[in-house]
C-alpha cells in the first residue's frame, strides 16, 4: 500500500504529530501503525493499571471514530520490521509493505535488562505495554511476595501498586544508591524512601541484585551482601532504551542512544522524522543532544515533527534562514516529572539535581517530619530547577519560567518567599504580554 | 467552518481584588467557604496594588490534554471547555507541568487536579464580579451563525481606513440574505461599494441608488410590486443619518406611519461625513463640523440632535432597535429582529457609527468609540417591539462612564467647555430618563413622566 504520511507508533508523539499534520493538510493520506493490538493508550498509565487505580477499558486515548473522523488508516497489530529509506518503503511482521512520503518513527522505548548473572533465563516481568500489566495482574493474583529491581519512576511506582494490591515487596536498587536518582536530590531522596519504607515496602538501598534463578516457577534473587529472596513475582524496572531495532545501517538513518534529529525532528535522512522516547534531541541546557524519555517531551516533539512533516513552508524556510531557531521547533529538552506516593505529591524540574559547588544558588525549604520540601535552584537572575514535595509550587508555572527564561531581575528574595503566587504572576503577566525571554 | 467558542474574558486593569469571584467559586463547586476549592485566583500584590483573576483559558490546543496519559482531558469540540473526567483520572498530576499559569492545578483538600469549566455555560464568577474585571463573551455564537453564510459584498471596499461601515454592511447583508433588494441613497455607501464603479455594482444583491429624498418611497414600491408578484424580497435600505432623518425624512416617517414593510437601517454617522462633514439633525450638540465651526464667536453645533430612535417609534412601527457593531451579538440579534418584523410591517434599526475621518479620531479606535458612546450613555442600547409592547435596554448602563474621557478621544470635541459637557450630560441623562420611564411602564410612562433634569 502507499501513504503520504506515516506514522510508525500510536502513543504520545504519533497521536501529536498526527494531530498536527491533520492541521495542515486534512486530505493527505496518513496511516499509522502500532504493534499492538488495541487502542493508543499511553505507558504512563500502567502503573495506574497495575494498581487497579482505573479500568483498563476507560483509558485509550483514542476511539475508531477518531481515525474515520480524520481519515486516518490505523493499522494495529502490526510491528515494523524493516524500514528501506532508499525505496521508502516500511515492511510489517506480515509481509505488507507499505511506501511511503513521509516517515516519522515514535516507536518510543523498551525496559533494558541489566547484565544480571542469571536474569535473562529466569522469569521475570517488565512494565512497557497493556500486555505486560495484564501479565502482572495475573500473576498478582496468585502471588505473595514481589521484588522489583530498580529504583526510578517505573519501580517505584510499580512496588506502590503491587503493595496495594496485598503483596510482600522488596524494592531493590539499580546501578545508583538512591531513590529516583533522576529527578530527586538526597533530601528529597531520603523524604520519599522513608513514605515507602513507612508503608511497608522493605528497601535497604544497600544491596543491589547479584543473581538470578529460576526455581519451581518461583525466582531466587541473591543479593551483592549474600541474602536470597525467594519471590512469586520478579518485576524488572531499571532503565529504557530506543526501539530502533527495524532500523539497519543500510537505511542511513544516524542513531548514537537513540535516533539523531534537529530541532525540527528530522533525522540524518530525507523525510524521515522522529519523535518521541525514540529521538536523540536537542537538550535545553547544553549542545549534547540526549534522551529524555518523559511524556511530555513526546508530545511537544511529536507536534514539531507534524508541522515540520505537513510542509508549512514559510515555517520551514523560517527555520532554515534563522539557522535552526524557529520558535516553532524544538527548544530543547527539559527534565521534568512529578510522582506522587502514598498520598503525597512530588515534582522536580530542570536542573533540580545540582548544588551549590556547581556554582547555583540554591534556596531550600525542608521539613522532614511533615515530608515537606522544597529546593528553587537559580542560575544569576534564573530559576533553571525546582523540587517540590507536599508544597503549594505549581509545577506548571515552574516549568514555563525556566522554559521562557524568564528574568527575576532583583526580585529572587521576593520569589523564594511566596514562590507560588510570584512565579504565576510573572507567567500570567508574560502571558498577556508576548513571553519575554532571555534571548 | 470550524466552532468558534464563548469565553471568560479577564480585564485585568478593572480588578478591585475583592475576591467575591473566588468565593462564588468555592461554593458552586464544592459547596464550601474555603476559597482553596476556587478555580479562579485573584493574584494580589499589596506592594504595588496589583490585581488579576488567573483562571482557565480553555486553549486551543491545551498541553493538559496531550499531556494526559489517562484521556481524563479532553476539549469539548461543541463548548472549547476543556473537561475533566473524574472518573478516568489517575490523579499523576502531568497535566499541570504543561500549563503555565496553573489554570489546571492540585487542590491538596480534593487529592485530584481541578480546573475551570465555565459553570457549564454560566459562570458564577461573572455574576458576582462588581467591577465587571470578568465576562462571560457570547460573540463566538455569531461566527458560528453566520460564519457559514455567504458575504453579499465583493472583497475590499474602498472606504477609510477604519471605517465602520464595512463591517456593519457586511454584516447585515450577510445576515437578511441574498433575496434581497438593497437601497442606498446617496452616502459613503454607495461610493465606497453598494452601487458600485463603471456599471458594476459591489453588492450580489439587486442594488439601487435612490435619491437622498425617496429611499422608503422607492422601496416601498418595490415591496409591493414583488409581493404582489408572490415573492417575498426583503426590502432593505441602508441609509446614512442624512438620508433618513433630514433629506430622508419626508418619505421615510411616510412609509413608517404606513406600515410599509421595510427594513431601514440608519447608518448615523452624525452628519454629512461624505461630502466634507456638514451637520444634519443627529449631529450632536457642541460637535465641531464644516457647517458649525469652532473659533472665537462660535463653538460648534448650537442645537441638541435629533433623537431619530424615540421619532421612529412615536410612527408605531413594528420594531425599532438601537445598536453599535462593537456588540455585534446583540447587533446581530437585533438585525434578526428587524427582519422579521420587516415582514409585517415597518422595522428600524438606528446603528450609531463613528467616522474617523470626520469626526477626528484614529482608525484603529473605532470600536473603543462604540463602547465608550455606550457606557456613557451617549448611544444607549435599546430596543422597542410593537408585538410586545415593550421597550427593553439591552445593555443596561446604571453608572455612566466618563463623558469627559469619551468626548476627548473625538476631534470634533475637544473644544467643547465644562458648560457645553454638562449640556451633553443633561441631554443624555434626559433621553436614559424618558426610556426607563418608558422600560419600567410601558408606553404610558412617557406620558406620565415628570422629566426631572
Ligand atoms: C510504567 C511507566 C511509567 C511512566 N511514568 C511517566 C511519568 O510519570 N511521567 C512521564 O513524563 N513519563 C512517564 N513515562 C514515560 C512515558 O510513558 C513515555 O515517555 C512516553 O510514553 C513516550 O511516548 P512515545 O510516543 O515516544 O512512545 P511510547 O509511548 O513508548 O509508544 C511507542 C509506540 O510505538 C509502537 N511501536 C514500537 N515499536 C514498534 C514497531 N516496531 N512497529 C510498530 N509499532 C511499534 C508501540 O506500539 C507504541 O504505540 C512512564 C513510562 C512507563 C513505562
Amino acid at each position: 500500500m502507499q501513504t503520504k504520511y506515516l506514522i510508525i507508533g500510536s502513543s504520545h508523539a504519533g497521536l501529536t504529530a498526527a494531530e498536527e499534520i491533520r492541521v495542515h493538510d486534512q486530505d493527505g493520506a496518513l496511516t499509522m501503525v502500532s504493534m499492538e493490538d488495541c487502542l493508543p493508550y499511553s505507558p504512563t498509565i500502567l502503573p495506574y493499571i497495575v494498581e487497579g487505580k482505573v479500568d483498563e477499558k476507560l483509558i485509550y486515548l483514542r476511539d475508531e471514530k477518531y481515525f474515520t473522523d480524520n481519515k486516518i488508516t490505523f493499522l494495529k497489530g502490526k510491528k515494523v520490521v524493516t524500514v528501506d529509506t532508499k525505496s521508502s518503503t516500511v515492511t510489517l511482521d506480515d509481509g505488507t509493505k507499505i511506501e511511503y512520503e513521509k516517515l516519522m518513527i515514535g516507536t518510543g522505548s523498551a525496559p533494558t535488562i541489566p547484565p544480571v548473572p542469571g536474569l535473562k533465563e529466569a522469569k521475570y516481568h517488565v512494565l512497557r505495554t497493556m500486555e505486560d500489566a495484564r501479565k502482572i495482574n495475573q500473576a498478582a493474583e496468585t502471588a505473595k511476595h514481589a521484588v522489583v529491581m530498580g529504583t526510578g519512576l517505573v519501580g517505584m511506582h510499580a512496588a506502590e501498586g503491587l503493595g496495594k494490591k496485598g503483596l510482600e515487596v522488596e524494592l531493590i536498587r539499580g546501578r545508583r544508591r538512591a531513590v529516583l536518582p533522576n529527578y530527586f536530590d538526597g533530601n528529597a531522596g531520603k523524604l520519599i524512601h522513608q513514605v515507602f519504607l513507612d508503608n511497608g515496602i522493605k528497601c535497604n538501598l544497600d544491596f543491589q541484585v547479584k543473581e538470578v534463578e529460576s526455581v519451581n516457577g518461583k525466582s531466587k534473587v541473591t543479593l551483592s551482601h549474600g541474602e536470597v529472596v525467594e519471590t512469586d513475582l520478579l518485576l524488572v524496572g531499571t532503565g529504557v532504551k530506543s526501539r530502533m531495532d527495524f532500523l539497519g545501517d543500510a537505511s542511513g538513518v544516524q542513531v548514537d542512544q537513540g535516533i539523531l534529529v534537529d530541532t525540527m525532528m528530522r533525522t540524518s535522512v530525507e523525510n524521515v522524522w522522529a519523535a518521541g522516547d525514540v529521538a536523540q534531541a536537542a537538550d535545553f541546557y547544553g549542545d549534547e543532544r540526549i534522551l529524555t524519555a518523559i511524556l511530555p517531551d513526546a508530545y511537544e516533539q511529536g507536534k514539531v515533527a507534524g508541522l515540520s512533516m505537513a510542509g508549512d513552508e514559510t515555517v520551514i524556510q523560517a527555520f532554515e534562514e534563522i539557522g535552526g531557531q524557529a520558535s516553532e521547533s524544538y527548544r530543547g529538552g527539559i527534565s521534568m516529572n512529578t510522582f506522587n506516593f502514598y498520598g503525597n505529591r512530588s515534582f522536580a524540574v530542570g536542573l533540580s539535581l545540582v548544588s551549590e559547588e556547581d556554582g547555583f544558588e540554591i534556596d531550600t525549604m525542608l521539613f522532614p517530619t511533615s515530608c515537606m520540601y522544597q529546593k528553587l535552584v537559580f542560575d544569576g537572575d534564573f530559576l533553571v530547577g525546582a523540587i517540590g514535595i507536599n508544597v503549594t509550587l505549581d509545577p506548571g508555572v515552574i516549568t514555563n519560567m525556566i522554559r521562557y527564561k524568564i528574568n527575576l531581575q532583583g526580585k529572587k528574595a521576593e520569589f523564594a518567599r511566596s514562590p507560588l503566587d510570584m512565579s504565576r504572576r510573572i507567567m500570567w503577566e508574560s502571558w498577556r504580554g508576548a513571553i519575554k525571554t532571555a534571548g | 467552518m470550524g466552532n468558534a467558542y464563548n469565553t471568560l474574558a479577564v480585564y485585568p486593569e478593572k480588578c478591585n481584588g475583592c475576591g467575591e469571584c473566588e468565593k462564588a467559586c468555592a461554593k458552586v463547586k464544592a459547596n464550601s467557604t474555603d476559597v482553596v476549592h476556587s478555580r479562579i485566583k485573584v493574584l494580589k500584590s499589596l506592594e504595588d496594588g496589583f490585581f488579576g483573576p488567573v483562571v482557565c483559558m480553555q486553549c486551543g490546543e491545551p498541553n493538559c490534554v496531550k499531556s494526559c496519559p489517562a484521556g481524563a482531558l479532553s476539549k469539548n469540540p461543541e463548548t472549547g471547555v476543556v473537561e475533566w473526567n473524574e472518573d478516568k483520572c489517575v490523579s499523576c498530576t502531568i497535566c499541570t507541568l504543561g500549563c503555565p499559569y496553573a489554570g489546571i492545578y492540585y487542590n491538596p483538600l480534593m487529592s485530584t487536579v481541578v480546573k475551570c469549566d465555565h459553570c457549564g455555560g454560566d459562570p458564577e464568577c461573572v455574576k458576582v464580579c462588581e467591577p465587571k474585571a470578568l465576562e462571560y463573551r457570547p460573540e463566538a455564537s455569531v461566527y458560528n451563525d453566520q460564519g457559514d453564510l455567504e458575504d453579499l459584498f465583493a472583497p475590499g471596499l474602498a472606504a477609510c481606513l477604519g471605517c465602520n461601515m464595512e463591517i456593519l454592511v457586511r454584516h447585515v447583508l450577510r445576515h437578511v440574505g441574498p433575496d434581497t433588494v438593497l437601497a442606498a441613497p446617496p452616502g459613503c455607501l454607495p461610493g465606497v461599494c453598494a452601487v458600485g464603479f463603471n456599471g458594476f455594482t459591489g453588492s450580489k444583491v439587486p442594488s439601487f441608488h435612490p435619491l437622498l429624498t425617496n429611499t422608503a418611497s422607492m422601496l416601498a414600491g418595490l415591496r409591493r410590486y414583488y409581493k404582489r408578484k408572490g415573492r417575498d424580497v426583503t426590502a432593505l435600505a441602508l441609509a446614512g443619518d442624512g438620508g433618513a432623518a433630514d433629506v430622508g425624512f419626508q418619505s421615510l416617517s411616510g412609509a413608517a406611519e404606513r406600515g410599509e414593510e421595510i427594513l431601514f437601517v440608519c447608518i448615523d454617522n452624525e452628519g454629512y461625513m461624505n461630502t466634507g462633514m456638514q451637520r444634519s439633525s443627529t449631529t450632536p450638540y457642541g460637535s465641531w463640523t464644516s457647517t458649525t465651526p469652532v473659533g472665537p464667536s462660535l463653538p460648534g453645533k448650537a442645537n441638541d440632535s435629533k433623537y431619530m430612535p424615540l421619532v421612529m417609534l412615536m410612527h408605531d412601527v413594528e420594531y425599532v432597535g438601537t445598536a453599535v457593531t462593537a456588540y455585534i451579538d446583540d447587533f446581530h440579534r437585533k438585525v434578526e429582529k428587524a427582519y422579521q418584523a420587516s415582514k409585517r410591517g415597518f422595522a428600524y434599526l438606528h446603528v450609531f457609527s463613528p467616522c474617523t475621518t470626520g469626526w477626528r479620531y484614529p482608525g484603529d479606535k473605532t470600536m473603543e468609540v462604540q463602547r465608550q458612546a455606550v457606557a456613557t450613555n451617549i448611544f444607549p442600547l435599546w430596543e422597542y417591539e410593537k408585538a410586545t409592547g415593550k421597550l427593553a435596554f439591552t445593555h443596561p448602563v446604571d453608572n455612566p462612564a466618563s463623558l469627559e474621557n469619551y468626548l476627548s478621544m473625538l476631534g470634533k470635541f475637544r473644544h467643547l467647555s465644562k458648560e457645553q459637557i454638562e449640556h451633553l450630560k443633561n441631554t443624555a441623562a434626559m433621553r436614559v430618563n424618558i426610556l426607563k420611564a418608558m422600560s419600567e411602564q410601558g408606553l404610558a410612562g412617557y406620558q406620565n413622566l415628570k422629566v426631572a433634569v
